[in-house]
């Protein structure tokens, strides 16, 4: 795995909110954290662990107030907010726990967007949509808007999007906790099957140990630190 | 590219909020609907009062006496002239005389073609055995019949020696046949008529018939047949019966064909106030054409028009209000996408560029829909005015392209605010 290209490098990553403030608040207190290419992690932790805010930062939505980020060879601290869209729109691919795909918006327009943002011709950019929504075994239900997909569905459009400019990582926040656990393990086997089938490397911050489990690293966080780092299973549990 | 994408989304985000869609745009729809019916009513009635104006001859210049007032410039208008001098007031030297006539004529030779002289003798009813008409006698010299154009259905024109001596001859209309004559021109010549004029008898023989013109600019709610057409005499004729000799207080130079009217208008004008009224205290010359008097009216419609788009202004100011407000909420309803926008790579000129297309397309859309209705309204009224339709194009350009800087300048500001919110909290809102 040392040989393979480093995708996420976070060196004492430092997260402060009210700075200069008597309310002044630490989140995250010096965080290391090394991805590789390929790989499928998971970050673990209560909440009010700080995971999310780590996830805003590994995400490029957020910027750490000390510490070095480099993804996929950019250097995201010294990134201006203009080159950050451009780093989220083709470096990352979201996946949120509540879906959000654009209403009113079909479900092949939804997956379109990133290309869209990226400046895609339009033929190109149905093209690859297509493509995509039949990989996540969605392409009976294109055409419907979000209102009309069920919980799973609307997932898997999700993961579809997140998957439209190749993007170097997926970060996938509580991607199953909207849904019951059949379709949240199909969702799953669709991020097991990205990771193995296309090699994405792929972050999933989660609070369930037993999804965890699923991953090849898991990464433990408390009260702003890694406290821990293990292995997983890196297999799909038995359900 | 991203233009197209962005006007298709803001349609279909439009369509599924119907009624607030409406009501946002009613302000603008208001607003440009207001403008284009009141141009559109201004512009037909200026095109046709021009038209009718013009054909009343564009080379006459009526030049007549005012009272002076110690604010002369505000009565520099022909509308203003003809609330002109109170007649009872006038003396003998006030009037306008054939002594100065001459003395223009002999002056300016080559500008003038005739003197048009009229003398109103007043309304009345012609009699005929036992059918009658109603008639408006007015004593004209040569001038004035070259100068209106009339075309002799029957009969002849006055002679020299009618208005020399002032025969008892009168020229009437072929509608004043219809009601006396049964229509027959031919039949009237030579025949004695009986005009009623304030309960005085005066008797004329009938020498000619001329063809009567309905104009455009005189809105008549009498019936046809009791139209009171002109029944002209020999000037001198009416002048006796006045008992006028003093002169005139109106007379209409007929100017020649190549002469540029607006700038002889003053040249007369000047030269009459400084030769003959320099010393009156009371009176004196103003002279205006139809060419003058055109261009008074259209400034005069136009003041109006402004005055109008003033207060439509307002109300599209009301109406873009409207649209920032209901923008406001859209961009707080849609916090959440907008978030997700930002997180999938959307540049924050992106999403500026997306609700200020929104904006835009609420105000255009209402702008059309202000000029489609605009135009109705404008069009009815023009039509039950009598007038013929002539839309404004100018202004149905002018109302959508200011439609859409409503949209930008009221959509810039939720746009803007919607392109800076941070995408974490943007995400987070519930």
């Amino acid at each position: 795995m040392e040989d393979r290209k480093l995708m996420i490098d976070l060196r004492g990553i430092v997260k402060r909110f009210y700075i200069g403030q008597p309310n002044e608040l630490e989140i995250l207190h010096g965080i290391d954290l090394k991805v590789c290419d390929g790989e499928f992690v998971s970050i673990v932790g209560a909440s009010g662990s700080g995971k999310s805010t780590l996830m805003n930062i590994i995400g490029a939505l957020d910027k750490p107030t000390e510490g070095d980020y480099t993804l996929d060879g950019v250097n995201i601290i010294e990134a201006r907010d203009r080159e950050l869209s451009g780093i989220r729109n083709r470096k990352i691919g979201f996946v949120f726990q509540t879906y959000n795909l654009i209403a009113r918006t079909c479900a092949l327009k939804n997956v379109e967007l990133p290309m869209l943002y990226r400046g895609m011709g339009r033929r190109e950019r149905s093209m690859r949509a297509k493509e995509l929504m039949k990989l996540v075994e969605m392409e009976e239900r294109m055409n419907h808007t979000p209102d009309e997909l069920s919980g799973g569905q609307k997932q898997r459009v999700a993961i579809a999007r997140a998957m439209a400019n190749d993007p170097a990582i997926i970060l996938a926040d509580e991607p199953t906790g909207a849904l019951d656990s059949k379709t949240g393990r199909k969702i799953m086997d669709l991020f097991h099957r990205l990771n193995e089938e296309q090699g994405k490397t792929i972050v999933l911050i989660t609070h369930s140990p037993e999804l965890a489990q699923e991953t090849q690293r898991i990464i433990t966080v408390s009260d702003g630190s890694i406290i821990g780092e293990r292995k997983g299973d890196g297999k799909h549990a038995d359900i | 590219m991203l233009i197209f994408e962005n006007i298709s989304l803001a349609l279909s985000g439009l369509k599924s909020n119907k009624t607030r869609t409406l009501l946002t745009m009613l302000g603008i729809i208001i607003g440009i609907a207001s403008v284009i019916a009141v141009m559109t009513v201004g512009n037909s009635m200026k095109n046709s009062v021009t038209s009718s104006m013009e054909g009343m001859g564009v080379h006459n210049i009526t030049v007549g006496i005012k009272q002076k007032s110690s604010t002369r410039e505000t009565t520099e208008s022909g509308m203003t002239f003809r609330a002109g001098p109170r007649r009872q007031t006038l003396s003998k030297e006030d009037y306008i005389t054939d002594d100065m006539m001459e003395q223009i004529l002999s002056e300016y030779p080559n500008d003038i073609k005739a003197f048009s002289l009229t003398e109103s003798v007043g309304n009345g009813k012609a009699k005929y055995r036992n059918l009658s008409a109603n008639v408006t006698v007015t004593g004209v010299n040569d001038g004035y019949l070259t100068a209106n154009d009339l075309t002799i259905l029957s009969g002849r024109l006055f002679t020299e020696k009618d208005q020399k001596e002032g025969k008892k001859t009168a020229i009437v209309s072929d509608k004043f046949c219809e009601n006396i004559f049964d229509g027959n021109p031919d039949r009237a010549l030579g025949e004695q008529i009986t005009v009623v004029l304030n309960n005085k008898y005066y008797h004329y023989t009938v020498v000619g018939v001329y063809e009567y013109e309905e104009s455009a600019a005189s809105f008549d709610m009498s019936s046809s047949e009791d139209v009171a057409t002109q029944l002209y005499l020999p000037l001198k004729t009416a002048q006796e019966q006045n008992h006028n000799r003093n002169g005139f207080s109106q007379i209409t130079i007929v100017a020649s064909t190549e002469t540029d009217v607006t700038a002889f208008l003053e040249t007369v004008e000047t030269y009459m106030n400084r030769r003959f009224y320099g010393k009156n205290e009371n009176y004196e010359i103003s002279a205006f054409s139809m060419e003058s008097m055109v261009s008074s009216m259209t400034e005069m419609l136009s003041t109006i028009s402004i005055a109008i788009a003033i207060i439509a202004g307002i109300s599209l100011l009301v109406g873009g209000i409207g649209v920032m407000n209901i923008m406001l909420v859209s961009i707080t309803e849609r916090t959440r996408e907008i978030g997700t926008r930002k997180a999938l790579g959307a540049a924050n000129s992106s999403i500026r560029l997306q609700f200020i297309v929104e904006s835009v397309v609420i105000c255009l859309l209402g702008g059309v829909l202000g000029i489609l209705l605009g135009l109705a309204l404008g069009l009815f009224a023009v039509r039950v005015m009598g007038y013929e339709g002539s839309p404004s194009v100018s202004s149905i350009a002018v109302s959508a392209l200011f439609s859409t800087m409503i949209g930008v300048f009221f959509g810039y500001y939720p746009a803007n605010k919607a392109a800076k919110m941070n995408p974490i909290d943007a995400l987070r809102y519930e």
